[in-house]
């Protein structure tokens, strides 16, 4: 007991000074996107403008359509999709993918094949 | 050393406020150096509280009872494995637990979805801040680990029927479960602060919710296994308050993993499922009020304080936020995709969803039933076991339909007479198994051969997609049949995990129509060479024994069992005497039978002077099939979560090709 009295304020001393370390190691840590650069060039977040987000969901859409594409073909295949269905669906789902990617066609960047194939394997 | 966990909770609240502010502000003004420290305040706060766990671990293995929560909780006689597990097993560990893991798994979404984090949704790290720093608020003024005492000869030790193995991976689990709801509910609402509807934020927490989705489920049935062995009444779930305050936002994540797939497929249903993902991180923080606040009498509450009202008022804070958000950005979530037909995928995945979500609600009504009956009436009345049956059947019985009709029903529309066609199998097969069990006199329960008929349904159209879909895969590639499988499965491991986990639905449906529809139960007092007969088996009681464990006093009755004249040996069922807590608990005897499927569950209720006992016998059929459900249900979730290597080449071209049509 009385090993226990004499040891505490070394504890707590010890205590302290780890805390004041950690604090002191958190703080750097947090401030280090400051210190790295402290007079930044640009200093703001790169966000979207309503024409990026336009395009994003461009491609969403696109991306949205081609998955549909195959799955409608896949399950065409099992037989979950009778003909008459799967003809009724097949013509618009691949309308709304090309009309996606004609939308997008005039932004796409050169020496770039973004578009994949309609494969009923995948 | 109590002052340096203090200490770095102290450190740890610091850090995670300034993420939420800063981070809040940085959002707000587009700061992108101000957002970068912000994280990093969220990463340098889970070290933080790691070591703050760490200090608490240490005391517990070294049994320093100068930490008052390791006096209350603890003793010198528990052993280690136990020891360690008290970590969760009072409030202040657990809150630690919760702020570890919030920290860990925030800091590590946010890691590894940064580049979108930074350019698209900054307002998840304030958010994510924010929720971490009302724990870190609890753990630092209202309810400490590291508060210290004048350390006693020994401590209180640990509740009998928390002395478990169950116990000692139940809680991290749930809390897994719970906490990793917060990612979703982050990204979504960071998402909508942001003012970005589109799908990425969907795509960055899918494995997220996912996995929190099968902690939870998983943790789920861990406890009704505790509750089964420990608490000894001889059923797995009671409609206890704590136990469905995990079922709650376990159904409402289910329903969000369903209708989040229309989302994906139809871009449908985006303010439904924002609802969903607010609604199940709700939901988890009013799990973790039921069992820490004490304001429900429950027997899987161990405590009584005062953080009743904070989490109350937290959880009144998160919805209101949640509600103006989603409100606010109504214009932007509206879809403009309609439903083609009442007969298509996505219909069946609405229906689902509707009977998914009146469940919970009911099941939460029923929870809150007490609570506003003394609020209106003065009288604390609660709900019972028929309340929660009627609507388990009254929703679960559609449910466990549409597990086998949705999956049969193509997108967009199909029409009845292909739908008709599809299911021709399935019915044929469940009408089978309906007039095979009836002559062999299942009819005793109807709700059980209903409940059956409907599982064989569920598992022929299961078994009837994986048949089709192997063919068609043959067909197209070649190969042997198993690759056809492994390919099919491999190429669209949500569907196809998502059937196994559909499978383990309706096993754990088997198990528990047979506990509740085809038990057998006999009870009696029994002298020394009487037995007891129940189902098949007969029992005889030969005798009493004690027996001095680690850190309890065993009193044990031993019974023969044998089954048709079949010596099957002898089981024990007794109580414990606990010395430090000065409790006593009962110790159920289970002898598993796994090629029956079927449990004998003995209860030892009463050891009588003159050396009788009075025992309970269940034979429980079938209750098996709900712990295998369990391994089979993170089979199909592990499936799920598998990275698969198209789909990340997939979207990895789309966020090239986004990249680069941003900077054309």
């Amino acid at each position: 007991m009385r090993r226990e009295r004499s040891r505490a304020p070394e504890m707590d001393v010890l205590a302290v000074a780890l805390g004041a370390l950690l604090a002191v190691a958190a703080v750097a840590f947090v401030a280090r996107p400051f210190l790295a650069e402290p007079d930044a060039e640009d200093d703001r977040l790169a966000g979207r403008t309503s024409a990026e987000q336009e395009r994003l969901e461009l491609l969403e859409r696109r991306d949205r359509a081609l998955g549909a594409l195959k799955e409608l073909e896949f399950d065409h295949r099992t037989g979950k999709i009778a003909d008459a269905d799967y003809e009724a669906s097949v013509g618009p789902l691949r309308r709304e993918a090309a009309e996606a990617m004609r939308a997008l066609e005039p932004l796409a960047p050169p020496a770039r094949a973004p578009v994949e194939k309609v494969d009923a394997r995948a | 050393m109590p002052g340096l966990g203090s200490a770095a909770l102290v450190v740890a609240f610091g850090l995670v406020a300034y993420a939420a502010v800063a981070g809040g502000y940085a959002a707000h003004r587009g700061r992108r150096r101000l957002l970068e420290s912000a994280t990093n305040a969220l990463f340098a706060s889970f070290a933080s509280v790691l070591l703050a766990a760490l200090v608490l671990l240490a005391a517990l293995a070294r049994h320093d009872f100068s930490f008052a929560y390791v006096a209350s909780h603890t003793s010198r006689e528990l052993p280690l494995g136990y020891t360690l597990a008290s970590f969760w097993s009072g409030q202040e560990g657990s809150l630690l637990l919760w702020l570890l893991v919030l920290t860990g798994i925030g800091s590590a979404a946010v890691a590894l979805n940064r580049r979108l984090i930074r350019t698209v949704i900054p307002w998840t790290v304030p958010i994510l801040g924010a929720i971490a720093s009302f724990f870190a608020l609890l753990l630092v003024f209202v309810a400490s680990p590291f508060a210290t005492q004048v350390a006693p000869a020994d401590g209180a030790g640990m509740n009998p029927s928390l002395q478990n193995p169950y116990m000692l991976a139940h809680p991290p689990l749930l809390y897994l479960g719970y906490v990793g709801l917060t990612i979703p509910f982050a990204f979504a609402m960071g998402a909508l602060a942001s003012g970005r509807a589109d799908e990425r934020w969907i795509i960055a927490t899918r494995r997220w919710t996912l996995a929190s989705w099968t902690f939870l489920g998983f943790a789920i049935l861990l406890g009704a296994k505790w509750a089964y062995e420990e608490v000894g009444w001889g059923g797995w779930y009671a409609w206890d308050p704590v136990e469905n305050a995990a079922l709650m936002p376990w159904l409402v994540a289910t329903a969000y993993l369903h209708s989040v797939m229309v989302q994906e497929k139809k871009n449908m249903l985006r303010v439904w499922n924002a609802v969903l993902v607010a609604g199940a991180f709700c939901l988890s923080l009013f799990g973790t009020f039921l069992t820490r606040s004490g304001v429900i009498n429950s027997i899987h509450s161990f405590t009584q304080s005062s953080i009743g009202a904070w989490f109350l008022g937290f959880i009144a804070v998160v919805a209101a936020v949640s509600t103006a958000l989603i409100i606010y950005r109504l214009p932007l979530l509206r879809s403009r995709t309609r439903l083609e037909s009442l007969v298509s995928r996505e219909a069946a995945f609405l229906y689902n969803n509707l009977f998914l979500v009146a469940f919970a609600l009911t099941v939460l009504w029923g929870v809150i039933y007490p609570l506003v009956s003394v609020a209106v009436r003065g009288v604390a009345e609660t709900v019972g076991a028929p309340y929660y049956d009627f609507f388990a059947v009254a929703f679960g019985l559609p449910l466990v339909l549409l597990m086998g009709i949705g999956p049969l029903v193509a997108w967009r529309r199909a029409s009845l007479r292909a739908v008709g066609r599809s299911l021709l199998w399935p019915a044929g097969a469940a009408l089978i198994v309906g007039i095979l069990l009836l002559l062999a006199g299942a009819g005793s329960s109807p709700a059980g051969l209903v409940g059956y008929t409907f599982a064989a349904f569920v598992l022929a159209a299961i078994a009837l997609e994986f048949v089709r879909g192997t063919r068609a895969r043959h067909a197209l590639g070649g190969g042997s049949w198993p690759a056809a499988f492994t390919s099919l499965v491999g190429r669209n491991r949500r569907r196809y995990g998502g059937y196994v986990v559909h499978a383990a639905i309706v096993l754990l449906l088997v198990g528990a129509v047979g506990i509740g529809g085809f038990g057998t139960t006999q009870e009696g007092k029994l002298t020394q060479g009487q037995s007891v007969e129940v189902g098949d088996y007969t029992l005889t009681y030969l005798g009493s024994e004690q027996r001095r464990a680690a850190n309890s006093q065993e009193l044990r009755a031993r019974l023969a069992v044998s089954r048709g004249g079949e010596d099957l040996g002898t089981v024990l069922a007794g109580k414990n005497r606990y010395f430090a807590e000065q409790q006593t608990s009962n110790e159920v005897a289970i002898r598993s039978d796994w090629l029956r499927a079927e449990d004998l569950f003995v209860i030892a209720d009463q050891f009588n002077p003159d050396g009788s006992v009075f025992v309970k016998v269940i034979v429980n059929p079938l209750v098996n099939l709900i712990w295998l459900a369990g391994l089979l249900f993170v089979a199909g979730a592990l499936i799920t979560l598998w990275p698969d290597a198209r789909e990340q080449r997939r979207l990895a071209r789309r966020f090239d090709e986004e990249g680069a049509l941003a900077r054309a």
